[in-house]
């Protein structure tokens, strides 16, 4: 059974308070103890720790702490409980123990300060990264020697090939849904058979790519920033630099690359993927074989749709393995912003790709290839 | 602050003061008896056996690659050997497979080779989370004051207390860890490399702080090391692993009487002799067990 430690008042012949400390004082005994001693406010002249069996520096600590405050002086102490209370006595245990921390009112200003300036440093820092990359390019240009294929490969290989099954099944089902839900509303005006424009011009044209995108963004977008953050904390990017090689050139333009040559491959794939959907639950609900769905497809679908949405991808492609790489080269200090960068990553990704999107939509329009 | 007290989980303290026993008596804390430990086709150790004795420094010594800290990890339960049985405090550490089941984690403190500190919290929050974890019902200000002077007696100015760890050096991060390895006054103590990377001064303040605190505390040491002066000048013995076994166990003058090559040359290298002789110019009172009553000072 747990034992606590307790203690008693007494008086001694000269009418003095003496606290007798009892049972062992130590980290596991004193939690309720140390309530009471605190609560307490007499004076106390002597403290009597005789009647203690077992001292570790915690009991040290609070038997020091109460000589201090009431200025009393020590009895029955052991060998043993006067080393450890010389050694604790060396701290003065004031203070707290959390990191330095402003009133609120302060902090406020002071956060909305931080806020502006990390703006501006940010677009600084993201300008200087743009010309890092560009400088990398440039001289992989010139020396195509550099260039690291073998990076590049595995790259694509995690960005594409195993990106492959979870893309493909989302974009059928989100397929299956546009064409089910199309056909609904279209059904009110007897106009079922546009359900196969409708799916396979906004699954070319848009879904196809910006779901691809958006999947991509969560899977490889947060895997570069999560990635060369750890590496900059393990400090293994300083250990590149020292090496001569260039981080830019062996991290972030491997990643650049297998990211814009897979996002149209796989933006290609999600948009058949779709239409397929499409066909399957349009040969269920509206009776039109999946066959002929698939041939319609070819049929009402301009060629210019499939260029709209291939040219789009490599764009969000290079958007998304930017701010993964940035982010992940921006990690400082602790594991926590390692979490707070990949989740900015993704972030601005997907915002960015979207924001992009809506300006290739009014573009391509206004080129004719509405 | 009594109303603290109702805010005490007093089924957990509970639940952790029953299952803790007093401090260990048998002479023998950890033993550790024919362990194997393989990563795939590499043994690393086989039929290794070791027992430490309660109240010593003992250093451990191999080259590298010989699975010192594999054995350390064994040890402390982080991995478990596929043959063999540990115990430690008198319990089965390779019985309890689950980490729920080993109740004497909070008898150990353990400080890794990198500090491996928790980079979120500042230096003294560090060292309150085994005490929040362990011990529910002592109040904040207590917790505050036991991590601040833990702090100071790792050798840490008082101020470093607020500070996070990346804004530490390595040796302060070691301090650091070695605070917060000290803060449930373990009875334990497991030193990965503490002086590796450390100047020669910040090195041999750090060998003193372990001496001062083992002798104060009355904590059983298990060091690991490669540093040759930190084993002459704190260790009162030495375990030597190699060819996956510990080959020895004794002070460094029996060791160097074995004629076992590897410890012949480790010992009788350069570095070696250097650090022998060393030793052998300082006269070192305070460094005697039983003349402990100079440390605490």
């Amino acid at each position: 059974m747990r034992v606590w430690a307790d203690f008693t008042l007494e008086q001694d012949d000269a009418g003095r308070t003496v606290l007798a400390l009892t049972g062992p004082l130590t980290v596991s005994s004193i939690g309720v103890v140390d309530h009471a001693l605190r609560d307490h406010a007499g004076e106390i002249a002597q403290v009597d720790i005789s009647a203690v069996p077992e001292i570790d520096t915690v009991g040290a600590w609070t038997v020091w702490r109460l000589l201090r405050e009431h200025d009393a002086e020590l009895t029955g102490a052991s060998d043993q409980a006067e080393r450890l209370i010389a050694a604790v006595s060396k701290s003065s245990g004031d203070g707290h123990t959390a990191g330095p921390r402003l009133p609120p009112v302060t902090r406020t200003f002071q956060g909305v300060g931080h806020q502006v300036s990390s703006w501006g440093q940010g677009t600084l820092d993201i300008t200087s990264f743009l010309g890092a990359v560009l400088v990398a390019w440039w001289g992989i240009l010139r020396s195509p020697a550099r260039m690291r294929w073998l990076a590049v490969v595995r790259q694509a290989e995690l960005v594409g090939i195993s990106a492959l099954g979870i893309i493909g099944l989302m974009s059928f089902l989100v397929g299956i849904v546009i064409a089910q839900q199309g056909a609904v509303q279209l059904e009110q005006f007897g106009a079922e058979m546009l359900t196969v424009n409708l799916t396979g011009r906004i699954a070319l044209r848009e879904l196809g790519v910006l779901m691809t995108a958006i999947m991509v963004a969560g899977r490889s977008g947060s895997s570069f920033a999560a990635q060369i953050g750890t590496m900059k904390l393990t400090e293994e990017i300083d250990a590149m630099r020292t090496i001569g090689v260039s981080p830019v050139e062996a991290l972030v333009i491997p990643r650049i690359l297998a990211a814009v040559v897979m996002m149209p491959l796989l933006g290609f794939y999600a948009a058949m993927a779709a239409i397929v959907g499409g066909a399957f639950i349009s040969s269920f609900t509206l009776g039109i074989p999946f066959m002929t769905f698939i041939l319609r497809v070819q049929e009402v679908v301009p060629i210019h749709d499939v260029w709209v949405g291939l040219v789009k991808a490599p764009f969000f492609g290079l958007i998304i393995a930017m701010a993964g790489c940035y982010q992940g080269m921006q990690v400082k200090a602790n594991a926590e912003e390692v979490g707070l960068r990949t989740t900015m990553a993704v972030v601005q990704a997907i915002f960015m790709v979207i924001v992009l999107d809506a300006f290739f939509a009014v573009f391509f329009t206004e080129v004719g290839w509405g | 602050m009594s109303d603290d007290l109702d805010d005490i989980r007093e089924d957990v303290a509970d639940a952790a003061h029953n299952r803790m026993p007093g401090p260990y008596k048998g002479e023998f804390p950890i033993v550790v008896e024919g362990v194997r430990n393989a990563f795939g086709d590499s043994v690393i150790h086989d039929n290794l056996s070791l027992k430490v004795r309660r109240g010593e420094i003992i250093g451990v010594v191999g080259g590298s690659g010989t699975g010192k800290s594999v054995l350390m990890r064994s040890i402390i339960g982080l991995q478990v050997p596929t043959e063999g049985r540990i115990e430690v405090l008198g319990e089965d550490i390779t019985a309890a497979r689950d980490d729920a089941d080993i109740d004497i984690r909070s008898r150990w403190g353990v400080l890794f080779q990198g500090g491996a500190l928790f980079s979120t919290l500042t230096v003294a929050e560090n060292v309150e989370v085994p005490l929040r974890e362990f011990y529910p019902e002592i109040s904040d200000e207590l917790r505050r004051e036991i991590a601040r002077f833990k702090v100071v007696l790792s050798g840490l100015p008082e101020d470093a207390a607020n500070k996070y760890p990346a804004e530490l050096s390595g040796g302060m991060k070691k301090r650091a860890g070695l605070a917060r390895a000290l803060a449930l006054d373990p009875e334990l103590l497991f030193l990965d490399e503490p002086t590796a990377g450390l100047d020669p001064i910040g090195a041999a303040a750090f060998d003193a702080l372990t001496r001062e605190l083992q002798d104060t505390l009355g904590l059983t040491v298990f060091l690991i090391t490669h540093d040759l002066d930190t084993l002459h000048e704190i260790c009162d013995r030495v375990a030597v692993i190699a060819d996956r076994q510990v080959i020895a166990v004794d002070t460094i003058d029996n060791l160097l009487k074995l004629d076992h090559p590897w410890i012949q040359e480790y010992f009788n290298g350069p570095r070696g002799r250097a650090a022998h002789a060393a030793q052998e110019r300082i006269v070192r009172p305070d460094k005697k067990m039983d003349n402990p009553g100079k440390a605490g000072d």
